[in-house]
């Protein structure tokens, strides 16, 4: 068996693996024995767990407050010089004079949210069509994909960047609602596939002939049975839509209030002094690498402990 | 084969009406609408007016579709207002095209030399060191913003290696014909030139090679995996042909199916890619143009830019299903 690469076929590939399996465990247990072992696997989780930790609570390890410009006389524009290291403020300060330090710890928070809210909407999209679609069959599927199709034959970053450009004032929420929409035909494409491949499946017969509702049989059934590779895909989402806020905010089409930080918004907004104070962008650089680094490891990871192929 | 490519054609048209539709959309869905648009702030009352009566706003919204779409296909999207105000779309596309595409395709060459080779070596080390280091380095990878990546070779590599990271060719006296800087020099045998655009390429082609690397390297790694697990492996092996023979005609052949559509498939993310790269290492291309107009919100460029992407990406990935006839016979019986 060739692996499939083609964007398509891989997201159907992941959705039917999921479909149908034999083994004395069930497929979660025998992933959690596998990728407890897994050093890559416990590495991402450890990684993520302190990203999770660390946001929830920035707000009080902060040593100062992120938005108050507290060394704004230490700030020569002319002369192009920042704040530099100096006691109470331990990465110096940023070009409007804020603490650098705080204003990286409490990013965290706002890179946390653009990538769950993110996920969660095109998780939330995807989940609704791809149900739709997997459920009904027939015209509403066809319907569906067609329009699913149309927006996978469109570069999905590009798609972002266009998306964004609509809104006249960018914000905090157009910048995630942009990263989300390019997600939801991978979600739709993914969930149809694998709900298709239990339409003819023993347990929904069953369930058939023991008269559920159809309804039920959607929702008790078939859903509950093909979340493994979505969720497997979210992991991955949760690192892309990171890197693509970033770019977002680079092409200037993120958040332009910088009061609350969010390490994209870091990142692309020190564009222009790159090579004077290359500091203030490798550390959020830094932190966002680490991040996307931590859940794309658990995402192919988990991967493959849930790929039945790969239980030999 | 020739029925295959009509239908994929067809559906080619398919997808750029219903984007043309979307498009439309988006026009008037803008703040101000489309006037604005296409003529910019400053445009005058009259001109405004003017436009208003040429574009058929005050007639019914099917009609302006039509008119929209009948614009468009005769190459009218407007006229720039922030990329190069006054310069057609269409112009601006034109100039900008070659430079796009020879930086892509040295960039794909890139993660084609370096990703092929590479992941056929982890795969048949498998588990060893250096397939888990280059497994490790190609996730660390694709985590690297673009951009990011991008400054550090201007800022840090740039200096070391002596390369130039502005623009895509010196003020130097070069003769024009193609639009390909390279290509150009070369044909006209002007060595110098055709070296010296070549060498603004390097940099901004590696910055943009880096994703498509990674998943070159990965796929090539799965796909050399799954072929040597093959019965017909073992069979080369057992009759006594030579390592080489068998990594060429038995092994790399059949796992470079996948690689092929791979490559296809990276066009969308390489295009993506360009927008950053261009924008960091001011290189006058297509990705530069977009940058410059989403940054001033120039849509007449946007529009034009993000339908010949869209048409890009579709053609190269109908050529790449095309070339699975010349790499797997199996495909052209059928």
């Amino acid at each position: 068996m060739v692996t499939p690469t083609r964007k398509k076929d891989r997201i159907d590939a992941l959705a039917a693996s999921s479909a149908d399996f034999d083994a004395g465990v069930s497929l979660a247990v025998s992933a959690w024995r596998q990728l407890r072992r897994s050093p890559m696997f416990l590495t991402g989780a450890v990684i993520i767990g302190l990203f999770v930790l660390v946001s929830l609570l920035s707000p009080w390890l902060a040593p100062q407050d992120p938005s108050e410009p507290m060394l704004i006389d230490q700030v020569v524009k002319a002369r192009n010089e920042i704040p530099p290291i100096q006691p109470g403020h331990v990465l110096g300060g940023d070009l409007q004079g804020r603490d650098f330090f705080s204003r990286l710890l409490v990013g965290s928070q706002q890179t946390l949210i653009v990538g769950v809210l993110a996920t969660l909407i095109g998780l939330t999209g995807g989940l609704t069509l791809g149900t739709l679609a997997g459920a009904f069959g027939g015209w509403v599927d066809s319907a569906v994909m067609r329009v699913v199709d149309v927006m996978l034959s469109l570069p999905s970053l590009l798609l972002a960047f266009s998306i964004s450009a609509l809104f006249a004032r960018p914000n905090q929420y157009t910048v995630i609602v942009a990263v989300a929409v390019v997600q939801i035909p991978v979600f739709a494409r993914l969930l149809r596939g694998s709900m298709l491949a239990q339409r003819h499946s023993d347990h929904v017969l069953a369930a058939t002939a023991l008269g559920v509702k159809p309804g039920a049989i959607v929702f008790r059934h078939m859903l509950p049975n093909s979340l493994g590779p979505v969720i497997v895909q979210s992991t991955l989402v949760l690192a892309t839509a990171i890197i693509d806020a970033a770019a977002l905010s680079f092409l200037g089409l993120g958040n332009p209030d910088d009061r609350i930080p969010e390490w994209g918004q870091m990142l692309g907004d020190v564009q222009n002094v790159f090579d004077t104070h290359p500091q203030l962008a490798f550390w959020p650089a830094g932190c966002i690498i680490v991040v996307a680094l931590g859940f794309t490891l658990m995402g192919e990871t988990l991967r493959e402990a849930l790929d039945p192929k790969s239980r030999r | 084969m020739l029925r295959y490519t009509i239908r994929r054609l067809i559906q080619l048209v398919g997808v750029v009406l219903v984007l043309s539709l979307l498009l439309f959309a988006w026009l008037r869905a803008l703040p101000g609408g489309p006037v604005s648009a296409l003529l910019g702030e400053r445009a005058t009352p009259e001109s405004r007016e003017a436009l208003t009566k040429q574009l058929g706003l005050d007639q019914p919204i099917f009609v302006q579709y039509f008119k929209f779409l009948g614009r468009a296909l005769s190459g009218d999207f407007g006229v720039s207002t922030g990329v190069q105000p006054g310069d057609s779309a269409m112009e601006i596309f034109l100039q900008r095209f070659p430079a796009t595409i020879e930086l892509s395709f040295l960039a794909i060459v890139i993660a084609i030399a370096f990703g092929i080779p590479l992941g056929y070596l982890a795969a048949k080390r498998r588990g060893g060191w250096f397939d888990n280091l280059s497994v490790g380095g190609s996730l660390i990878g694709v985590a690297v913003p673009v951009f990011f990546l991008a400054y550090v070779l201007k800022d840090v590599l740039s200096s070391a290696l002596g390369l130039p990271t502005e623009g895509r060719q010196d003020a130097i006296n070069a003769t024009r014909v193609t639009g390909f800087f390279v290509f150009d020099g070369v044909i006209t045998q002007e060595w110098d030139a055709a070296l010296n655009a070549l060498e603004h390429l390097i940099l901004p082609a590696v910055a943009l090679s880096t994703i498509p690397f990674a998943v070159v390297f990965r796929i090539t790694r799965a796909a050399v995996l799954d072929v040597l697990d093959e019965d017909f492996v073992r069979t080369a092996e057992s009759k006594g042909l030579t390592a080489p023979v068998i990594r060429r005609r038995h092994v790399l052949r059949n796992a470079m199916l996948p690689v092929v559509t791979t490559i296809g498939l990276q066009t969308g993310a390489l295009l993506a890619g360009a927008v950053l790269t261009e924008k960091v290492f001011s290189f006058a291309g297509v990705g530069q143009a977009l940058a410059i107009g989403f940054e001033r919100r120039d849509y007449p460029v946007l529009l034009l830019l993000i339908i010949m992407a869209t048409i890009v990406y579709v053609v190269v990935n109908l050529l790449v299903d095309l070339s699975y006839a010349f790499i797997d016979p199996r495909i052209r019986t059928r």
